[in-house]
Order: structure tokens, then C-alpha cells, then sequence
């Protein structure tokens, strides 16, 4: 042992991502581009709320979808076929999240270009939609450089989820509770549910929804309206 | 794989940092490991052990965890108090305005070089 030398890091592990995610804010800022990171468990019902958010929106704003999956490209083609908005698919290569860095790749396959060209022009599009690697825990952890998160909490998973995520729910601007035409099938609390996610996160919106019929998703097409709107000020 | 995701990140760093100081091999690396940050130490260490494997640097390289306690203070009396025991309810006045200190940590402390 008396030969080791020792050479001090101290340096957290999600430091070059968090810088790399700020700097994206500023330029998606700069190019008044809305980026919302849409996060669930699998299966939650992200792609269904999409299509349906898409379709009450896209009259009103220049929409673009990137789906991020571990491999597949069958979200990718369900959002275009249902929606017609610009959609593209960016495989995460194994990965179970997507940082800052793989974000502004596929930001610049949808805008074009690269990023430094394009930034001091307007973009084609207001708001551009991430579906995030269906998964809990990682994206909580590597902030996308998104300016809104969002994640979606389906009735079948239960209402004690945000005890057993707290670091997912305390990040998410807005909770989007999908199924509830399930809700009898189910012992969900709603009441509870949204005291646990405001134990964690005190602003954070809770949205109850069903994807399935479009009840509720006025509500969140319009909390986005909202967003865009102010970050576009 | 969460912990794997987060192997690469280390691994970056690592690099980084030996290039930095003219070393070419690691024997070990330090990292202080938050009690609620998510990374389950045995799961880490074993990814580490297939990815460092594949690296000249860090071929045999041990990945060393030092768990950092997770602490809570409240703004309703101003102690603090252990998370994990407690969670968000401050345990001396029952305050709910509590907020992480510590315990939250993914950080690489230290290389160790054997020469
Ligand atoms: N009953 C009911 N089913 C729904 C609702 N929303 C979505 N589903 C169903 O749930 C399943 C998963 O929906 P998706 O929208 O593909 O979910 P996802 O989160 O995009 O899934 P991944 O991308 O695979 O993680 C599909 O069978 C949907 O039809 C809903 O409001 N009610
Ligand atoms: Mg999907
Ligand atoms: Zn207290």
C-alpha cells in the first residue's frame, strides 16, 4: 500500500450531464422551442395520451415527436399514422434513459441542421414531445435538458407509487393519472395518490385522465398551452 | 439497467481524469454512494466489474463504495434527523417542511494508482 498514489475527483457523476442539459435549455430558449419529457412505467399510457393531446393541439402549435426506445420503432409510426405531425424514433442503444447529449442529437435530426448553425433562428417547431424509456427511476436521473417534465401514473400501478419513486414525482412538473375508467377494477385512492405526490412535490399539477376516451386531456392540452406559451414570452 | 447507465458515466469521468494525470492504470476507485440515491451497491459494483474488464485502464480495477448517510433537516425546529428512518416527517416536532441534506450523492471521490 505504500506506493499508491491518490488523485482527489470529487465530482458527481451527473455533473456533465446537468451542464450539458442547462446549455440545451438555453439554446432551445434562444430558438423559442418548448421541450417537454414525457416519463412513465411501461405500458402506463404514454403514446395513447400523446395521440391524444397531439390531436387537440396541433391546429394551435407546430408539434414534433421523439420517441426514445430501447430498440423498436412501432411508438415512432403509431404517433405519425394517428396524428400526422412529424415524429422520429431514437434508439437509446440499450440504455434505460436518454441524458442531455442524446436529446440534442435527435432535437437536431428533428430541427435539422446542427444545433450551433441553427441556433440564432426561429424553429419550425413550438413544442417537441420526448417519450422518455418507459422506466421509474433512471430518466429521474439524468435531467434531458427538457423544460417541463411530465410523467404518467396509470390506476392498474397503484396510488403508493410516489412513496417508492419519490425522486421521480419530486421532479415532474405535472403527474398525469391515466386509466380511470379502470378505477372500479381497482382499490386506487385518488384522494391519497395526490397527497403522496404533494408530500414530494407541493407544485406539482395532478391531471387525472383517460387516454382510452379523451376524458380529462383537455386539462393537460391546456396546462401545455399554457407552458408554451410562457416560455415563449 | 440503471446501475450499468451509470457505470459508463464513471467510466467517462475515469478516463478523463487519468488522461488528465499521465496515468495508465487504475487499481481502484473511490465513490461515495448516497443511502437514497437510487444505486443499489452490489448491482454497480457488478457492472462495473463487466465493463471495467473491457478497459486497458481499468482491467482488475476495484470499484470501491464508500455509502454516504442520508440526512433530513427541518425548517419547522431546525434539527435534522436520519432520512431513512424517518422519511419526510420531521420526527422532533412532526413538521413537514423538511428537506434532503445529504444522502443523495453519486460522486467519484478518489483514483488510487499503484506505481
Ligand atoms: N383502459 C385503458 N387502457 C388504456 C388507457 N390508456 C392506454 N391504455 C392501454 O394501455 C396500453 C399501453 O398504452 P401505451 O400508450 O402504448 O403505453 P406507453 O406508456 O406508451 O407504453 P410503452 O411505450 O411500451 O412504455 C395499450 O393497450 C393502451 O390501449 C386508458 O385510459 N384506459
Ligand atoms: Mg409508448
Ligand atoms: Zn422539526
Amino acid at each position: 500500500m505504500e506506493n499508491v498514489k491518490i488523485i482527489e475527483i470529487k465530482k458527481s457523476v451527473f455533473e456533465d450531464n446537468d451542464r450539458a442539459a442547462d446549455a440545451l435549455r438555453g439554446e432551445l430558449k434562444k430558438k423559442g422551442v418548448f421541450l417537454l419529457n414525457l416519463m412513465s412505467s411501461p405500458g402506463s399510457g404514454k403514446t395513447t395520451t400523446l395521440i391524444q393531446t397531439i390531436n387537440r393541439l396541433k391546429d394551435k402549435l407546430r408539434i414534433a415527436v421523439m420517441e426514445a426506445d430501447i430498440d423498436s420503432d412501432v411508438d415512432a409510426i403509431k404517433i405519425k399514422e394517428a396524428t400526422g405531425v412529424e415524429s422520429i424514433q431514437l434508439h437509446t442503444g440499450g440504455m434505460c434513459h436518454l441524458d442531455a447529449e442524446m436529446t440534442e442529437q435527435g432535437l437536431t435530426a428533428v430541427i435539422g441542421g446542427q444545433p450551433s448553425e441553427v441556433s440564432s433562428q426561429p424553429s419550425a417547431f413550438d413544442l417537441v414531445i420526448l417519450e422518455n424509456v418507459g422506466n421509474l427511476v433512471c430518466p429521474a436521473e439524468f435531467d434531458t435538458g427538457a423544460v417541463k417534465n411530465a410523467m404518467i401514473l396509470s390506476v392498474p400501478e397503484g396510488h403508493d407509487k410516489p412513496l417508492k419513486y419519490p425522486l421521480m414525482f419530486s421532479i415532474c412538473d405535472v403527474v398525469v393519472i391515466n386509466k380511470i375508467d379502470v378505477l372500479p377494477y381497482f382499490d386506487f385512492d385518488m384522494e391519497k395518490c395526490k397527497e403522496y405526490i404533494h408530500m414530494r412535490n407541493p407544485k406539482a399539477t395532478v391531471i387525472p385522465i383517460c387516454a382510452k376516451t379523451g376524458e380529462g386531456v383537455e386539462a393537460f392540452a391546456n396546462w401545455l398551452l399554457k407552458e408554451v406559451a410562457r416560455w415563449k414570452e | 439497467m440503471h446501475e450499468l447507465g451509470i457505470v459508463f458515466y464513471i467510466i467517462r469521468d475515469v478516463k478523463q481524469a487519468a488522461q488528465e494525470n499521465g496515468v495508465e492504470h487504475v487499481s481502484t476507485v473511490v465513490m461515495n454512494i448516497g443511502e437514497v440515491s437510487t444505486i443499489i451497491p452490489e448491482y454497480l459494483t457488478d457492472c462495473w466489474r463487466w465493463a471495467a474488464d473491457k478497459e486497458d485502464l481499468l482491467r482488475g480495477c476495484e470499484l470501491k463504495i464508500e455509502p454516504i448517510p442520508a440526512v433530513t433537516h427541518c425548517d419547522g425546529c431546525g434539527k435534522d434527523y436520519p432520512t431513512v428512518a424517518h422519511g419526510k416527517i420531521c420526527p422532533h416536532c412532526g413538521s413537514e417542511k423538511t428537506w434532503l441534506l445529504r444522502g443523495n450523492e453519486v460522486e467519484i471521490k478518489e483514483l488510487r494508482v499503484e506505481n
